[in-house]
This record gives C-alpha cells, sequence and structure tokens, in this order.
C-alpha cells in the first residue's frame, strides 16, 4: 500500500513539474498543442493525488498500523469517520489534504475553462503548477504520509514493523464538526491560489480588458466563503469542546485564518472600483497577491513552531521549507509587478471625499489596518527577539483595542458605502437616504441607554447595527415597491423578483445583514458572567435568571473513554427548565482527557456548563457555568453570510437590464437609489458577470 | 481643496488613532518570555515585568494549600518555585513531569506568582501533540494570552 502511494504522489510531482515546464515553453514558442498537453498534465495531477490519498484512507479502513502516520492517528476502536478525519489530524496527512484540495482547486480551474480565454489559460495552469510542485515536493520528501515504522530484528536487518494497535486519535478532533471544519477551513486557503494563479496570469500575459477581474472575482468568492465558515466553525468547535466559554482568543492560529479573511474581503470589495471607474489596479493585484502569500504563511504558522500556539503541531524543520517558498513567491510577485507595472496604470482620480470611491478606499483602509495589526501582534514575539533580543508576546488587549474601533468603522461603511453614488453624493440624496436609518438607530440607542445600557463600544455596536439594517431594509423596500406597483404582486414576491434580477447587489445585501448578525453576536461578549463552585449533590448555584441544582454524579463509560459526568437541573423562576449533562472523559487509548460542555442555547442567551473536575482542597467536583449573551447569533449570522454568497454568485435573471436604468441601479453602480438617476455615467461592465 | 489630499488627511487621523490604541493595548499586555537561568541575571526593573516563564513540573512537588498550589518548575537544572493563585482548575494535563508554561510575575523573594498556567503532557509518538491546556479567559480585559488548546488539525 505505502509503495502504491508513494509512488502516485511521485508521479503527481511528474506530471506538476510537467505542467510548469511544459507550460513555459508553450508560451515562449507559442503552439497551442504544447500548451495543452501541459494543461492535461496539469488535471492528471487531480487523478494522482486522488490515488495518493485513497490509499492513505484505505490504510486508516483497514487499520494498516505498520504505516507510521496511521498507527499515530488511528487505533481498532476509532469510529469509521473518524477514521475518515485522521486523514488530516497530523502534520503529513494534512499536507497531503492541502495537495489534493488544490489539485481539485486547479483541476476545475484549467477544466471549466479549457475552451476559454486562450491568452490567458497557459499562465494560469504555469502558476498553479508552480505552487502544485511546492506542496508535492514536501509530499514526497519532506513529510511523506507513506513512512513505514522499521523495526530491527535479531540478526540488526531492518524491516517493516506493524503495531497491535494505534495511539489513537486526539481526543479533542473527536468531535463532529472536527470531520468538516478542517476541510472547509482548507478549501478557503487552498481556494485562494486560483485568483491568485488568475492575477498572475493576466499580469504576466498583459491580459488586456478587466475580464480576467470577473473571473478572479468569483474565484475569490468561492474561496472566502469557505474561509468565512471555516473560521466559524473553527470558532464554534473552541466554543463547544474547549470548555473555556469563549469562541475566540487570539490565538496565533486563529490570526492565521483572519488574515487573508481579511485582504480577501478587502479585495471583493476594492474589485469594484477597477470595474466600474478603472482605479486601483496596482492594489488589487496586491491584494490578490499578499490573499495567497498569507495562507501560505498562515499553512506554515501551524507547522513549523515559529510562533508558539497550543493549536500547532509539532515542531519541525518543514518551517525553512515555507519560508523559502514563501521569499519565492515575494519575488516573483515583486518581479511580475516591476516588469508590468504599466500595464495597470489607473483610468480615474479619486473625485470627492462623499463617494462609493472614498467609502471603498477608507474599507480597504481600515481593512488593511487590521490584517496589519493582526499579522503584527501574531508575529510580534518573532519581530521583537529579532530586534532586542528579548520574546515579547501581546495579548488580546492589543487586538480588541485596535480591531474593536475598525469593526465599528466598517459597520458603518456597510450601512453608508453601498447608499453613496460613484463620484460625488448630493447633500439631498444623503438626507434621503439616510435620514430615516439614522434616526432609527439613534432611538434605539437611546431607548437601550435609558434601560441601562451603558458600555460604549456595545452601545455604539447597536446603534449601528440598526442604521445597517434599516438602510438595507429600504434598499430592498424601495426596489420592490417599484416591481409591486408595476406588476401588482405583492411586496413579498416582488422581493424575490428583485434580488433574482441583480442577485450580486442584493446577494452583497444579504451577506452585510449576515454581518451585522455577527457583530451583534460578538458585542454580547461585554455581558458575559460567569460562576464557579464546588458542588454536591442538593447544592445550587445561581447565574442571571438561573438556578442550577446539581441532582447527581456519575460514571458513564464506554470502550472509548471513561467518564465523570454530573446531572444538573436548570430553574427559571422557580420552574424546572432542562436537564443539563457536563463530563469529563478520559481516552482509554490516549489518556487524554477531556471536557464535554453543556450548552443550553437560546437566541437571547446561552448557558454553558462546565465540569472542571474535582477541586484539589476538598476531591468534590467543581462546577463552573457561564451565561454569554447573544452568542448564537454568530452562528445564525454566518449562515445568512453563506446564503449570501451563494446568491450573490448565482447568475442575475436578464430582465434586470430593462428595468436598471430607472430603479435599479446595478451592484454598485452609477446612481444611488431614490437619487435621480442623471447623475454620473454608467462605466464599464453592466456590475455583474 | 482636493479629494484625494482629504482623503489623506482623514486616513492620517484614523491611522494614528489606531496607532495610538495599538501601543496602549501593546503597554498592557506585553508579556515577555524567559527561561529560568536568566531570571537570576535580569536587571532589576525587568523583573518585575509580567512575563512566561516555562520549565517541566518537579516530579512530587505539586502541593496544593490554601487558596494555591506550589510546585517547582525545572530547566536545564535550574529550579524555580511556583505558587498558582488562579481561579481556575489546573488543566487535565498539568501532572508531574509535565512541561508547563506559567505566566505571572516574579516575587521579590525570587518564587513566582503564577496567574496562569498550560501544560502539555508529554507526548508518546512525536507526530501527535496533545497540547490541551483549558485556559478559561474570565474578562476580555485581561491579559490572557494563550488561547484554549487543541492540537493537530486545526490549521
Amino acid at each position: 500500500m505505502d509503495i502504491f502511494g508513494s509512488f502516485a504522489l511521485l508521479l503527481a510531482l511528474g506530471a506538476a513539474v510537467y505542467a510548469f515546464a511544459g507550460g513555459i515553453a508553450g508560451i515562449a514558442t507559442r503552439r497551442p498543442l504544447l500548451s495543452k498537453t501541459a494543461r492535461n498534465a496539469g488535471m492528471a495531477v487531480f487523478g494522482l493525488v486522488t490515488l495518493a490519498v485513497a490509499t492513505i484512507i484505505y490504510a486508516f479502513f483497514t487499520d494498516d498500523f505498520s504505516l507510521a502516520y496511521v498507527s499515530a492517528h488511528s487505533n481498532h476502536t476509532l469510529p469509521l469517520y473518524y477514521k475518515f478525519s485522521a486523514l488530516w489530524a497530523g502534520q503529513e496527512g494534512s499536507l497531503l489534504f492541502w495537495t489534493w484540495l488544490l489539485s481539485i482547486y486547479a483541476f476545475f480551474a484549467l477544466f471549466l475553462n479549457r475552451k476559454k480565454h486562450p491568452e490567458l489559460m497557459p499562465y494560469v495552469g504555469v502558476t498553479l503548477a508552480g505552487v502544485q510542485i511546492f506542496f508535492l515536493t514536501l509530499n514526497n520528501f519532506v513529510a511523506s504520509p507513506f513512512r513505514v515504522l522499521g523495526a530491527m530484528d535479531a540478526t540488526g536487518a531492518m524491516h517493516v514493523a506493524r503495531l497491535s494497535d494505534g495511539s489513537g486519535l486526539n481526543p479533542l478532533l473527536q468531535y463532529y464538526e472536527m470531520v468538516i471544519h478542517p476541510p472547509i477551513l482548507y478549501l478557503g486557503y487552498t481556494g485562494f491560489t486560483v485568483p491568485f494563479a488568475f492575477a498572475m496570469a493576466a499580469l504576466l500575459g498583459r491580459y488586456p480588458g478587466e475580464k480576467w477581474i470577473h473571473i478572479t472575482r468569483r474565484w475569490t468568492m468561492v474561496a472566502w466563503c469557505f474561509q468565512t465558515v471555516g473560521i466559524l466553525l473553527g470558532a464554534h468547535w473552541a466554543y463547544a469542546v474547549l470548555g473555556w466559554g469563549g469562541y475566540w482568543a487570539w490565538d496565533p492560529v486563529e490570526n492565521a485564518a483572519l488574515l487573508p479573511w481579511i485582504t480577501g474581503t478587502a479585495f471583493l470589495h476594492s474589485v469594484m472600483m477597477q470595474e466600474k471607474r478603472g482605479m486601483m489596479k496596482v492594489w488589487n493585484v496586491w491584494l490578490v497577491f499578499v490573499t495567497f502569500m498569507l495562507c501560505i504563511l498562515g499553512t506554515s504558522l501551524t507547522r513549523t513552531g515559529v510562533v508558539s500556539s497550543v493549536h500547532a503541531f509539532a515542531e519541525s524543520s518543514i518551517g525553512s521549507w515555507f519560508f523559502t517558498f514563501l521569499a519565492i513567491i515575494l519575488v516573483v510577485c515583486l518581479a511580475a509587478w516591476f516588469k508590468n507595472r504599466d500595464y495597470l496604470r489607473s483610468d480615474n482620480q479619486l473625485d470627492s471625499l462623499v463617494s462609493r470611491e472614498s467609502s471603498f478606499l477608507f474599507n480597504n483602509l481600515i481593512l488593511l489596518a487590521a490584517c496589519f495589526a493582526v499579522l503584527w501582534g501574531t508575529l510580534f514575539p518573532v519581530i521583537s527577539e529579532a530586534v532586542t533580543g528579548n520574546k515579547i508576546s501581546v495579548g488580546p488587549p492589543f487586538f480588541n483595542k485596535v480591531n474593536v474601533p475598525i469593526a465599528l468603522f466598517l459597520l458603518f461603511l456597510t450601512g453608508v458605502g453601498p447608499l453613496l453614488a460613484w463620484r460625488k453624493t448630493s447633500f439631498d440624496s444623503l438626507k434621503r437616504n439616510f435620514a430615516w436609518p439614522l434616526i432609527g438607530g439613534v432611538i434605539a440607542g437611546a431607548v437601550a441607554f435609558a434601560l441601562g445600557f451603558r458600555e460604549f463600544y456595545p452601545l455604539i455596536c447597536l446603534i449601528l447595527s440598526v442604521f445597517v439594517t434599516l438602510t438595507i431594509a429600504a434598499e430592498f423596500y424601495r426596489g420592490a415597491r417599484v416591481i409591486a406597483s408595476r406588476d401588482g404582486t405583492n411586496l413579498l414576491t416582488a422581493v424575490g423578483e428583485l434580488t433574482m434580477r441583480n442577485t450580486r447587489r442584493y446577494g452583497g445585501y444579504v451577506i452585510h445583514f449576515g454581518m451585522v448578525l455577527i457583530f451583534v453576536g460578538i458585542s454580547g461578549q461585554a455581558f458575559n458572567q460567569d460562576i464557579q463552585k464546588e458542588m454536591n449533590i442538593g447544592d445550587t448555584i445561581s447565574i442571571g435568571p438561573y438556578r442550577i441544582l446539581c441532582q447527581n454524579f456519575d460514571q458513564p463509560s464506554t470502550s472509548n473513554y471513561s467518564s465523570d459526568r454530573a446531572t444538573l437541573e436548570v430553574f427559571r423562576n422557580g420552574k424546572s427548565q432542562m436537564m443539563l449533562y457536563p463530563e469529563h472523559r478520559t481516552y482509554l487509548a490516549s489518556q487524554v482527557s477531556e471536557t464535554i460542555v453543556a450548552v443550553q442555547s437560546t437566541p437571547l442567551r446561552d448557558l454553558y456548563v462546565v465540569y472542571a473536575g474535582a477541586s484539589p482542597e476538598t476531591g468534590k467536583p467543581v462546577i463552573h457555568a457561564y451565561l454569554n449573551p447573544l452568542v448564537k447569533w454568530i452562528w445564525f449570522g454566518g449562515i445568512v453570510v453563506v446564503l449570501g454568497t451563494g446568491l450573490a454568485m448565482f447568475p442575475s435573471r436578464g430582465a434586470a437590464l430593462a428595468l436598471r436604468p430607472v430603479a435599479q441601479p446595478a451592484w454598485g453602480e452609477s446612481v444611488a437609489p431614490g437619487s435621480a438617476p442623471a447623475i454620473a455615467p454608467i462605466h464599464r461592465s453592466d456590475g455583474h458577470d | 481643496m482636493k479629494a484625494q489630499s482629504k482623503f489623506l488627511i482623514g486616513s492620517g487621523i484614523i491611522v494614528a488613532t489606531l496607532l495610538a490604541l495599538a501601543y496602549i493595548g501593546y503597554t498592557q499586555s506585553k508579556t515577555y518570555y524567559h527561561t529560568i537561568s536568566e531570571l537570576a541575571t535580569l536587571p532589576a526593573p525587568e523583573q518585575h515585568q509580567r512575563m512566561r516563564v516555562s520549565g517541566n513540573v518537579r516530579g512530587g512537588s505539586i502541593s496544593h494549600r490554601d487558596g494555591r498550589i506550589d510546585f517547582v518548575l525545572e530547566e536545564q537544572g535550574k529550579s524555580l518555585p511556583v505558587s498558582y493563585v488562579g481561579s481556575d482548575p489546573l488543566p487535565d494535563t498539568f501532572k508531574d513531569g509535565a512541561q508547563a508554561l506559567v505566566e505571572g510575575r516574579l516575587q521579590p523573594d525570587g518564587d513566582f506568582t503564577a496567574e496562569q498556567v498550560q501544560a502539555k503532557c508529554a507526548s508518546k509518538y512525536e507526530a501527535s501533540p496533545t497540547g490541551a491546556p483549558i485556559q478559561p479567559s474570565p474578562t476580555p480585559g485581561q491579559s490572557m494570552n494563550p488561547a484554549p488548546g487543541s492540537s493537530a488539525g486545526k490549521s
């Protein structure tokens, strides 16, 4: 098995090298047939890596403990679906998984465009193959998942050894979300390779027109959506499994996933400046480049031990590979940009401070500031050690101080930006679009203040959330009203019709609304409470509106783990509400303990209860209860963001064209809704590709 | 004034504000890493900074006192007595011989008062590190560096 898998990986590397070298030769000699063979080799990589992945999965399913990787991450009693997820539980497997997902993306990027863009695609193929060569080199020669266990026999000769059982999967990963969170996050990380390849291709090939920017934007949305979901699933996993009552801790690995998300978000916005006004071309190309580099950096941070994180894999020498690769990418990007910088000359200049353009500029400025702050804070131990010789780390106060105001300013722009006109917005249109939402927000803030709501940032967040929600609702209402009165349909049907006619614009609004929900959820953190107490049977603790009565302690155990469990009854207003069963498990194969949190989640608040083990002084069980308001809004907001992204990628119905000049300026088009349609000419594309 | 210069001024204000906030956050949460052998040679002002020290828990040194837990960290032959005064229960992985990271301040008598302890158990296989310190973060305002721990697989 190991030989078959290794061989498939080696062939995949060969195919990638051919796709790279043959692709370059094809471009240089202008022979389409050569380019075609290179493309086919690029697609073949997918098939070969798939064989290798199938081999390792087969080894997991058949409990082949002669493979070092399998014996380190699985055992006989591990449930089947976790044997599958064990594929990405360690360094070697997760790198193979990275390569595989990348090969899937590369396959689709090449296959879907096989008959299109003959000038562009050879460059895309070469760029993709270049990235694949790097990862396949790691898979083959640095971190092969097909390493076999060796043992010396009596005569001193080495032969393959087979363990009777493996050491089992890390219990923290034995959770259903861990079966889907890593693949989705990896789909985000790897996905940004495709926009990178297209941007690089357009720059190197000096591809005329803005077509490439539409393609790049689409692929970025795919990767961005996966990255969003991946980050949120990770946060949810941390919340539901780790038992510390929170979901985000500014850990280096969380930050690593956030960085490309931030630059990807910046790109998705600033790209509209290029589509409509021919501005920001250099900026956009660099955003795509930087996003990709941050993905590689993020992938390496978990693997190299450069930044100490409790998430990290075992330290290894693989870091130098990654940093060499990053340096190569940077040099290639700089060279490609420098050689072709005249290709990226801007067509227009900023006309007014109160315009769509400037709102995008501010959006990008502060997103980049957030990205820089997070990157700086994450790498600070490394930087400070290099500069001063002292290793200094910074904690959440640093990240929060900088990023909370940034986030609120972004929220403000979310409401304002889409309603500003291109070039210049008149005071009248400002008043028309923002008067009511602003009044609504201020009223909400005043009511909250009167009710005793005094935290500064959450109050601002509340006002802005109401404001943004109202601007979005008003947008839907204005458009739908026109359709409803013309077609004689009811308003709800008209909203659907409106959305389908310009999915990109209204999908964007849905995403914005999802972000508002997430912001509301995060601001709930300011009101978290927790209490910890040693409890005997019959004892109670009170937190918020709840009273928790300890009913029983027992030890339910299975063949996989042994456990201590508390049975708690939760009362509210004297009435019994529910039973909670927080647990503390010890896995038998690995002797690792784990906390199983009991959560009662409602839209208003989560009651989150942890069995914190026995008190060292008295031996009595300790129960730690948290009351976390509004957490559910975060997960729900995430679902809304995904739906919005799906909507925005859905092709618009053609009928939009006929109506648009009057009441439906396309997403990001010239006229602020409700304002006179005469201002500002329509530029370039029709708003959706 | 031209729109572009207005934009630059606005950007300047935003960036300056953020830099100021970043500096405040930095001074509130910066934490130094030191090794046990370094502690003795630190100049006086640096001895009172908040810091992180790592080492192995000396076998048999863990003792539960009233309101605190005492133990001794060892590294390269040097040792450091530590008192843990935090309210959270110690992580499951904290036991004799475990690799531990403590965060807190050095006392004038040379003992270390830790507000936080993270621990990693010595892993059987190098490819499956299990660092699972579960460190609750009580209030967002406090300096809480260590994240909830997982290990392999999350990236």
